[in-house]
């Protein structure tokens, strides 16, 4: 009983990050109607930022606050610059430069940080909690952080008026607009707080991954997952399914024989597919109905 | 008919100076088609209009124009003197006009209450930065956004269903919640598009009462598209009719109801 609890616990840690990352793949989808694949390497990239800060003498929150300012406005930079010249192109435009934003990210941080795996530090150290190596201090700091922003972001969204306006203008552009919301900014908003909430998923979980340009790779497949079984256009939903599939696959990794850590990935390919099969639009997400 | 033709030549000239709302000889096409061919009128402050035609006549076109939606090929629209052509459509709810819509356009998975919020966004100005660290004037205002929201819940009855997501809502409460939404900007020129379109008989009349009372309480000016003649005859204190894209009579509900070409428009012609 005690593993499975630690296990839980080890997943729900994890899961937080997905959860961050599922979290900001909705924001973009809710406000583009695309999926952005370069979320992975938006936070991947801003991790390096924090890195490269610290290596120059700056304090760990100092490179934390700067990694996610900076992202912050690269964010906004990218959707001003790459997304909304083409916000009326087809999808596969989208997919192009999204994938194209990808490749440049990864082999730019190649290029200025090199590929070798590096080491980050963390600021709640690593001790084992409950003497099994199941649950380091770590993860519970690093659940911590996620779910206090997962929590502020909540009431952002809920009791500010910009908060309100940004979602306003994700249901309904053209009828945000007359009453007044300014939705282009919204839109571009949303890209900076995504890559903020990246850089912020990215910073925590570079202690347990290590941090070099594919870091993000596998974790951006559990953020999909996350984000497909909360339905994609629902933040809650997005933040659910993220622990859902962290939880799902340590224990999938510790009961089912032949899973073990190296098919563990698969668990998150297999979820996709099976929400995709089952209920497209996800547990929380709206089926999307059209008048034709 | 000779009454008709007077008000349609004296309006221009005589109410200038007080129209609210002026519409100057506005043209929009479609492809070939001209959707409105040169429609001139004026709406008073604090009058209560409608525009009625049959189907395709312009009617929506031309909300679409008041909204920004649609620019017109030529004429102007003027809201006490000042054009709105120059205006950005997310600033059309900063110079008082606010609207429904025939066929909603509410945010469907927002609660009914965050509906109406999302009307008063203009009236209470704050920026990103300062939402974030939660600045007490902030806080004040998101107070006052929200007390604006609930005065409205209880002027249109909707407290019942407030916290639910509007897509869960039957058509008739929808569409309460969005003339809430409209109100909740205070606008000075309130446009409904079809507001008893899907009603039943006993909601039609309680709407009739509705938008008069609305008219009188909140000084608002309503310029009204419907197709449920019984209403608009009912309530209106002048009537525009469309048809083909052109103005064919104006007048008092009675002045129109027996005009030739507003029959001949509805009816056909006996030739």
């Amino acid at each position: 009983m005690d593993l499975f609890l630690h296990q839980a616990l080890a997943g729900l840690a994890t899961g937080s990050i997905y959860a961050c990352l599922a979290l900001a793949i909705v924001m973009i989808y809710a406000a583009i109607n695309h999926l952005n694949f370069a979320q992975g390497e938006m936070a991947m990239f801003s991790t390096f930022i924090a890195w490269q800060l610290m290596q120059w003498g700056a304090p760990y929150l100092l490179a934390f606050v700067g990694a996610a300012a900076f992202s912050f406005v690269a964010g906004i930079a990218v959707e001003r610059v790459l997304f909304r010249p083409i916000h009326k192109a087809p999808v596969l435009s989208h997919i192009v430069l999204f994938i194209a934003l990808f490749a440049i990210l990864n082999s730019l941080a190649g290029f200025i940080w090199d590929y070798n795996v590096k080491s980050f530090p963390t600021p709640f150290g690593s001790r084992s909690l409950f003497g099994n190596g199941l649950v380091s201090s770590h993860d519970a700091g690093m659940m911590g952080v996620a779910f206090t922003m997962l929590v502020l972001l909540y009431v952002f969204f809920r009791h500010t008026r910009i908060g309100l306006a940004m979602r306003a203008a994700a249901a309904n552009p053209e009828s945000a607009r007359l009453a007044g919301v300014r939705v282009g900014r919204m839109i571009s908003l949303g890209w900076g707080m995504a890559a903020a909430i990246g850089a912020v998923a990215g910073i925590m979980i570079a202690p347990v991954v290590f941090l070099d340009p594919n870091m993000m790779t596998s974790i951006l497949v559990y953020g999909f997952a996350g984000a497909v079984v909360g339905g994609l256009t629902s933040p809650g939903g997005a933040v659910f399914g993220g622990l859902a599939v962290g939880i799902i696959e340590n224990l999938a990794g510790t009961y089912i024989p032949y899973v073990g850590r190296e098919l563990r990935l698969t668990i998150a390919l297999f979820i996709i597919v099976a929400v995709l099969t089952a209920k497209p639009s996800g547990l929380f997400g709206r089926a999307i109905v059209t008048r034709v | 008919m000779n009454a008709v033709a007077y008000a349609t030549a004296a309006a221009p000239s005589a109410s200038a100076a007080q129209a609210l709302l002026a519409v100057r000889d506005v043209r929009v096409r479609f492809g070939g088609i001209a959707a409105l061919d040169g429609v001139s009128f004026d709406v008073k402050s604090g009058e209560l209009l409608g525009l009625i035609g049959p189907n395709g006549a312009g009617k929506t076109t031309l909300f679409n124009c008041l909204s920004r939606l649609y620019a017109p090929v030529a004429g102007d629209i003027l809201i006490e003197g000042r054009s709105i052509l120059e205006i950005p459509p997310h600033r059309i709810v900063d110079i008082g006009i606010s609207r429904t819509f025939q066929n909603l356009a509410l945010f469907g998975s927002m609660s009914v209450l965050d509906n109406i919020r999302v009307g008063a966004h203009r009236r209470s100005r704050s920026n990103f930065l300062t939402d974030a660290v939660g600045l007490p004037g902030t806080r004040r205002r998101d107070a006052a956004l929200t007390g604006a929201a609930w005065e409205l819940v209880d002027y249109l009855d909707l407290r019942d269903v407030a916290m639910r997501a509007v897509s869960d809502l039957p058509f008739g409460l929808q569409k309460r919640v969005e003339l809430a939404r409209a109100l909740a900007a205070r606008p000075k020129l309130l446009l409904l598009d079809e507001p008893a379109g899907g009603l039943n008989h006993e909601e039609v009349d309680n709407l009739g009462r509705l938008i008069r009372t609305i008219r009188d309480e909140r000084n608002v000016t309503v310029l009204l598209v419907e197709h449920h003649m019984n209403l608009v005859m009912s309530i209106c204190d002048k009537v525009v009719v469309l048809d083909f894209g052109r103005k064919i009579a104006e007048g008092t509900p009675a002045q129109v109801r027996a005009d030739r070409d507003v029959i001949a428009a509805y009816l056909g012609t006996a030739e």
